[in-house]
């Protein structure tokens, strides 16, 4: 196997893991169902395989060969400085770039053993089980608090209301905004402040149930307090969810992910446990990235 | 010897000002720009002072009754413009249900599924089609449209929804419905390219929090950009009805000027422009011309009123945060 994963895998893992914060907290009572199905409780099966992922946009090159795995049940932070491919790479995992014009791929991801880009899968599939969430809160304003968490449901074909109003609980408990909103879940969503947000576009994400979150740089337009929040919100996710974050912040990164690639020019320069990364990364360049010698 | 502080402490910004010049420069800047947008509304009061002016007598002979009177009766000075409104309001009616969802379909085609090949030129016409004068369109809604409306549509919409009133009775070809179809060709081209903006000015990122839900493209068209966008598109097709409303010289060509009130659309009507346009020549009498100038200020007041109930509908229905940020 291509891994980049050293041998020493398992033992990284169990150093790197966090503990359960202070006053937590049993397997998450709301975690959905079937979004738990589709893995088994074992922490080192992988979630995504990227091989050889090259992503061009006409002539240019962003993505340059990049190889990694992605561990289900935990937080894989995406660094580099600005233009070193991050965005693209995990729009390539929901298929997300082919939204922009003249982009073409070579590699192979493979979800849960599955390749995404198999010519009978359809993106709208693929997306539906990797979620995203984005740098800028994006509620759709004409839809109440609910309307939002449940749109994704509906596109679906979910019609039943009891269905839809437990769904919506559920999402908003995981979310931590269903305290904050559950006396007004008919008031729009832009009535919301910027990480109540936030916290809403990742609970419409998590109510399709995906087994994958996807999520580009989603405090960067945040206060501290909102952004402190939103790392908590992540490190309870990753018990149900698999989750892929693209950050600027290295204090991020290191404060929630368990494991941490570092692209740059487009090339993955290290993929590591997050621990090792930070503490005696084995390149050169990205020692002196997370020590803020450059970028 | 100057000490410390006097060399960082900066003038006192009360005693400091800047050159007199730009204070003047400013204030000029804020009565001209406020004298041009005076100007827009003067303009309006005045055009409506004057039509008032205008139709004093017939206003004195008639009274309200104006308003409610189908007859038009030249020769006997008695005149009502109840026909003409129906024309109007019936025509731009017959436009709008044709015009809109053929702009708004063009608009999405535009904004989010035309190749990149094909948008520009396709924009180039659209914007093209407003540029062909009225009365051209016109003689080809007289040599060419309105011999296919009574020759094929016509009777085949007779045929096929006969048994409504509204596609039955004689068929001219001229016609409240031969109106309608020229108008609507006319407002097209306004309605797509402003609703063409709307959609343009929807953020991206609207559309790819519905992509990122697994939405299809029909559905992220209906829920990230069109619920977004919906203020500004029934704004578009306020615009256009504004046109609508005032469009003369192809309607006049086609709509066969017949004051009449009839519930077929194949019957021949008349609209309030087209008579001011067809008869103010030979309107010599007093009262005659007197009542076509109140036919004009009752054309102001349906396009005034059209647009109130437009503004009013908007908010009453536009629901919070329709509006684009």
């Amino acid at each position: 196997m291509n891994l980049i994963m050293p041998p020493e895998e398992e033992k990284i893992i169990s150093q790197t893991r966090r503990e359960p914060r202070v006053e937590s907290r049993e397997p998450n009572p709301d975690a959905l169902p079937s979004a738990l199905d589709s893995r088994t409780s074992t922490a080192s099966i992988s979630a995504l395989t990227v091989k050889n992922l090259s992503i061009y946009f006409g002539k240019n090159q962003v993505l340059k060969s990049v190889s990694l795995e992605v561990q289900a049940r935990a937080v894989t932070a995406i660094i580099g400085p600005s233009g070193c491919g991050k965005s693209t790479f995990l729009r390539a995992l929901n298929r997300m770039h082919e939204l922009v014009p003249e982009a073409r791929m070579t590699g192979e991801i493979r979800l849960f053993g599955e390749d995404i880009y198999a010519g009978r899968v359809e993106p709208v599939i693929v997306r539906r089980r990797v979620g995203m969430v984005f740098q800028k809160s994006n509620p759709f304003p004409t839809m109440s608090i609910a309307d939002n968490v449940t749109v994704g449901l509906r596109l679906n074909g979910v019609r039943a209301r009891a269905t839809l109003v437990d769904r919506m609980e559920k999402s908003l408990r995981m979310a931590a905004l269903w305290d904050e909103v559950k006396d007004r879940l008919h008031a729009p969503a832009i009535s919301l402040s910027g990480g109540q947000q936030q916290r809403l576009c990742i609970a419409r994400a998590l109510a399709v149930q995906p087994e994958v979150l996807l999520m580009d740089e989603p405090a960067s337009a945040l206060d501290p307090l909102a952004t402190a929040k939103i790392e908590d919100l992540i490190l309870e996710l990753k018990k149900d969810f698999t989750i892929v974050i693209v950050t600027h912040n290295m204090q991020q990164a290191a404060r929630i992910s368990d494991f941490t690639a570092f692209l740059y020019l487009g090339e993955l320069i290290e993929f590591d446990a997050t621990r090792k990364i930070f503490t005696s990364p084995a390149r050169k360049q990205t020692e002196d990235y997370v020590t803020g010698r450059f970028g | 010897m100057m000490n410390q502080a006097d060399s960082i402490v900066p003038e006192s910004m009360a005693t400091a000002q800047p050159p007199a010049v730009r204070q003047l420069g400013d204030r000029v800047f804020k009565w001209l720009t406020l004298l041009m947008a005076l100007s827009v509304f003067a303009l309006i009061v005045l055009v409506g002072f004057e039509l008032w002016r205008g139709s004093h007598l017939a206003l004195q002979k008639f009274g309200w009754r104006f308003l409610s009177s189908s007859e038009w009766d030249p020769v006997n000075e008695q005149f009502g413009a109840l026909p003409f409104i129906f024309g109007t309001v019936v025509s731009s009616l017959i436009a709008l249900l044709i015009a809109v969802p053929l702009s708004i379909a063009s608009a999405v085609f535009l904004t989010e599924l035309a190749p990149p090949w094909l948008r520009q030129p396709l924009t180039v016409f659209i914007e093209l089609l407003a540029a062909v004068p009225s009365v051209i369109l016109g003689l080809w809604g007289i040599f060419v449209m309105v011999p296919w409306l009574r020759e094929h549509l016509f009777l085949w919409l007779r045929s096929a929804l006969g048994f409504l009133p509204l596609f039955q009775g004689p068929i001219y070809g001229v016609s409240f419905l031969a109106g309608g179809i020229i108008i609507a060709i006319m407002i097209v081209p306004i309605i797509t390219s402003v609703s063409r903006e709307i959609l343009r000015s929807v953020p991206g990122l609207q559309r790819e929090a519905a992509y990122a839900l697994g939405a299809t493209r029909w559905e992220v068209t209906r829920i990230a950009v069109l619920s977004y966008a919906k203020k500004g598109l029934f704004g578009a097709v306020i615009l256009g009805l504004g046109r609508a409303l005032g469009e003369t010289m192809a309607v006049t060509m086609v709509i066969g000027n017949n004051p009449q009130i009839a519930p077929s659309l194949f019957a021949p009507g008349y609209t309030l422009a087209s008579v001011i346009a067809n008869e103010f020549n030979e309107a010599t009498g007093d009262v005659y011309r007197s009542g076509l100038f109140e036919i004009g200020l009752v054309l102001l007041g349906v396009t005034i009123l059209v647009n109130a109930a437009a503004q009013l509908l908007l908010k009453t229905f536009g629901g919070a945060g329709a509006k684009p940020q």
